[in-house]
């Protein structure tokens, strides 16, 4: 018998083969897509070199060891116009990661508010969120950010309102927050002797509490009997504090703002720039969060509350046990991408002149120094990796939160 | 017997009219009491909410709507308002009516050829639309495919051939495919079509443009160099071809992102990557400062169009994540299903895969071209004149120092009715396409 099927013959390898087999096409693909890359590479760096050699300079970084010669009025560690531009870079650093980091708990904070409150019966705040979200999501955060600062050093009182018999301005918060044009003004901590050990008898606490909840968790689960675990805790975290502090004779004591002159002195002065940046990003970004949480809730089937009220379960155990650990999962992996976003978006203190990353190492530090291709460079490779640490420490989180299958 | 003797106490003969429900219980006493008043809280949060309102709007109307619209100066806006109100707590609006056309074409466009850019817009929306809204006929998507040259001609001035020129290179394209698809695979083809155009736009069309500009300047019109360009006009520009260039160059990299290729793997998520894990305003300054170090020598690049490039990369990256989420979110039976019915790599995208993925990411699609279109904001730090540009000239210029709120109020309205306007289409598309569980 005859079969239709001829074998094929090995004709061995040809040339067309690289084109219209499927074995050989990938690899030849790939061969090509890497030429063309190297090519391009090896075109840009070939051209960088020829325009540095024209300009006379050559990549160097040694000028981050220079003295930077200019002053930062925003600074978390110490740092005069002597140190040199690597410190002045830290602190420009350090500020992106502060106002970033203050504006990611903001941000969240307004928008799990907004976005819980967007889903609310009540028809009036829900149509006022609405009204929120819409306003800021559709209107760039540089206006924002610079409408923000407009109010700030606009709408706000000068500190000689303060003073006088009869001030137009006063003090918030009995007496220990100064709101003016030049900046905020808050109360500082002065540590006195024996402040170690109440930070010490805090932090204890804070382990206490988390211990108390693996108990409670674990006696939860023997014999299904439930700790008033909200009020255990509170009591956990202050009392033993409280204690020692009063104990110790109140080493801790607050250094708080006063008019003195012309201008407030004492406390801690937040600048106009930095609060204005971290209000609009957290407020823009909120609305964001808030949608992302609202979506996040209403993915979640109208099946699994009713299932929890047949169980007997209160509302806010059912949020708690069954909506939110649902909820999460859904609402997490967008949440990192909005961190990522606001914290990119605080280069954007070049509205309003914060000294960020941007602003010492990619501003004046490559204004004075000439070194424009150095200077991106690192400031890149820096916002890159402030970006993966980011990504990769709230995936750790995702993944702790994700459903676990088999 | 017994039952004639046991009285009943009550017959109903008939039966009662129909009685209105309690006042408590219809209308808009029930509404509020669900909506607004159904606890201690509600009640209180809708108090807080009223409280808010009434202080917004307490703080907001007065301002806008006592505003003066016709005033040469802030000094003669404020005497205006003095005379009116006794004092100046009100808004100047004069400021708007006074230099809205530098907001809206920038400082440096001649206004003579404002009409220009009137034609432009309205064969924008023309050619937009048949885009969006399929029911509109086919015929018009001629303009969308005409319009970018003519964009290019209306704004930028010059005479036809230069436009004509690029566009014929497209053609040549074209009708080498259609020739040389007949004999030859659809790889090579591609390269073909690539290297035909390529031969016309470098070596044969400038020289035919530079010839008939000579001979025939037809229709020319005034040039106008991009540097003059500015306010809303550059905004759109770069908004729109960002759009337009970005979701193709996004589908690329979603593809290459997704691809079994190493290599090709391994660039695309490079790339990605890195654009994602920089701010945008790093990228400017690296277009505006670094371009010129990685070009050859002498190369002279114009700085409009090096922004679109980087914003055109940047929302390809972002396009890219999107579009692959939508690619991940396909039942693995659709890639199967290709496979099973013989489609290679690309009809199996284009016919089955891609209208899905497309169709799942439509609101993180539009959510990019929202995010783009604000961004076009950030040129203004690199030194291109767009809006915030001039509400700075403005408020730097004598006569309007000290203006604030109604420059940004402005600016803020245009951008606002812009991205809302996007974000409605895109709810609405998701409704249209939606077709499970009707």
């Amino acid at each position: 018998m005859t079969t239709a099927i001829d074998t094929p013959q090995d004709q061995g390898f040809r040339l067309s083969q690289l084109i219209y087999d499927t074995r050989y096409r990938s690899i030849t693909i790939q061969v090509i897509a890497m030429l063309a890359f190297m090519f391009i590479a090896a075109f840009l760096v070939r051209n960088t070199i020829t325009n540095l050699a024209n300009l006379g300079k050559e990549i160097d970084f040694g000028f981050l060891f220079n003295p930077a010669n200019y002053d930062i009025n925003q600074r978390l560690i110490e740092y005069d116009s002597t140190s040199t531009n690597l410190r002045a870079a830290m602190v420009g650093l350090l500020n992106t990661l502060l106002v970033a980091f203050m504006g990611c708990i903001l941000a969240t904070v307004v928008g799990v508010v907004a976005g819980v409150l967007r889903l609310s019966k009540n028809w009036l705040i829900s149509k006022l969120m609405t009204v929120y979200v819409e306003t800021f999501r559709n209107i760039p955060v540089v206006i924002w950010i610079i409408a923000t600062m407009a109010v700030l050093s606009e709408a706000l009182p000068q500190p000689r309102a303060f003073r006088g018999e009869t001030p137009s301005a006063s003090m918030w918060l009995w007496d220990s927050v100064a709101v003016t044009n030049r900046g905020t003004y808050i109360p500082a901590p002065v540590w006195g002797p024996g402040s170690v050990f109440v930070v010490l008898v805090f932090l204890l606490s804070l382990l206490a509490i988390w211990a108390f909840n693996r108990y409670a968790h674990r006696r939860f689960e023997a014999t299904g009997q439930i700790l008033p675990k909200f009020w255990i805790n509170l009591a956990i975290l202050f009392v033993p504090t409280l204690l020692v502090f009063f104990l110790l004779g109140r080493p801790i004591g607050l250094d708080l703002p006063a008019l003195k002159g012309f201008n407030f002195q004492g406390g801690t002065m937040l600048r106009n720039p930095m609060l204005a940046l971290w209000l609009a990003l957290s407020f823009y970004t909120g609305a964001f969060i808030a949608e992302i949480v609202r979506s996040g809730i209403l993915a979640i089937s109208k099946g699994q509350s009713e299932a929890a009220f047949a169980l007997g379960l209160r509302p806010s155990r059912t949020m708690n046990l069954v909506i939110l650990p649902q909820a999460l999962r859904v609402i997490i992996p967008p949440l990192i991408s909005q961190f990522l976003n606001l914290t990119k978006n605080s280069s954007l203190a070049l509205a309003v002149g914060y000294q960020d990353l941007r602003a010492t190492l990619g501003g004046t530090t490559m204004n004075n120094t000439g070194r424009e291709l150095e200077c991106m460079l690192l400031m890149m490779l820096i916002y890159l990796v402030v970006s993966l640490f980011i990504s990769s420490g709230m995936n750790i989180y995702n993944k702790s939160v994700k459903l676990k299958e088999r | 017997m017994s039952s004639q003797n046991t009285p009943l106490a009550y017959v109903r003969k008939e039966m009662l009219e129909q009685q209105p429900a309690p006042r408590g219980q219809v209308g808009v006493a029930k509404w509020m009491r669900e909506n607004l008043f159904s606890g201690w809280f509600n009640t209180a949060l809708t108090l807080v909410s009223i409280y808010v309102i009434y202080s917004l709007l307490k703080a907001v109307l007065p301002w806008a709507f006592g505003g003066v619209w016709t005033a040469d100066s802030l000094q003669e806006c404020r005497t205006i308002l003095n005379d009116l109100h006794g004092n100046t707590h009100y808004a100047c609006w004069a400021v708007i009516n006074e230099r809205w056309n530098q907001i809206v074409y920038g400082t440096f466009f001649p206004s003579s050829e404002y009409w220009r850019t009137h034609i432009a817009f309205v064969l924008l929306i023309l050619a937009i639309l048949p885009v969006l809204f399929d029911a509109l006929p086919r015929k018009m998507l001629w303009i969308t495919a005409v319009y970018p040259f003519l964009m290019v001609w209306l704004i930028w001035g010059g005479t036809i051939w230069g436009p004509v020129s690029v566009a014929l290179g497209f053609v040549l394209a074209y009708m080498a495919s259609q020739f040389a698809g007949r004999s030859l695979g659809s790889g090579l083809t591609g390269l073909i079509a690539v290297a035909v155009a390529l031969i016309w736009w470098f070596f044969i069309g400038p020289s035919v443009t530079s010839g008939l500009n000579k001979v025939l300047p037809l229709l020319h019109l005034q040039e106008i160099q991009s540097r003059e360009l500015g306010g809303f006009v550059i905004c759109v520009i770069i908004g729109v071809s960002g759009i337009a260039l970005s979701l193709p160059i996004g589908i690329v990299l979603a593809l290459g992102r997704q691809s079994d290729l190493l290599i090709v793997k391994t660039i695309c998520v490079g790339f990605i990557e890195f654009i994602r894990g920089v701010p945008l305003i790093t990228l400017l300054f690296t277009a505006s400062l670094l371009l010129n170090y990685f070009l050859p020598p002498g190369t002279e690049f114009d700085l409009t169009l090096r922004v679109i490039v980087m914003v055109t990369l940047f929302s390809s990256a972002y396009m890219a994540e999107v579009i692959r989420g939508g690619l991940a979110a396909l039942p693995k039976g659709q890639y199967e299903a290709a496979d099973a019915l013989g489609l290679d790599y690309w009809k199996a995208q284009r016919l089955i895969i891609m209208p899905q993925a497309l169709k799942i990411s439509i609101p993180g699609i539009v959510n990019t071209f929202i995010g783009l279109f604000k961004d076009t904001t950030l040129v203004f730090f690199i030194g291109i004149f767009d809006m915030l540009a001039a509400a700075q000239a403005i408020r730097a210029n004598s006569a309007w120092n000290g203006i604030t709120w109604e420059l940004y109020i402005f600016i803020g309205l245009i951008f606002w009715i812009c991205c809302f306007a996007m974000s409605r289409y895109s709810q609405w598309l998701e409704r249209k396409l939606r077709t499970d569980h009707r």
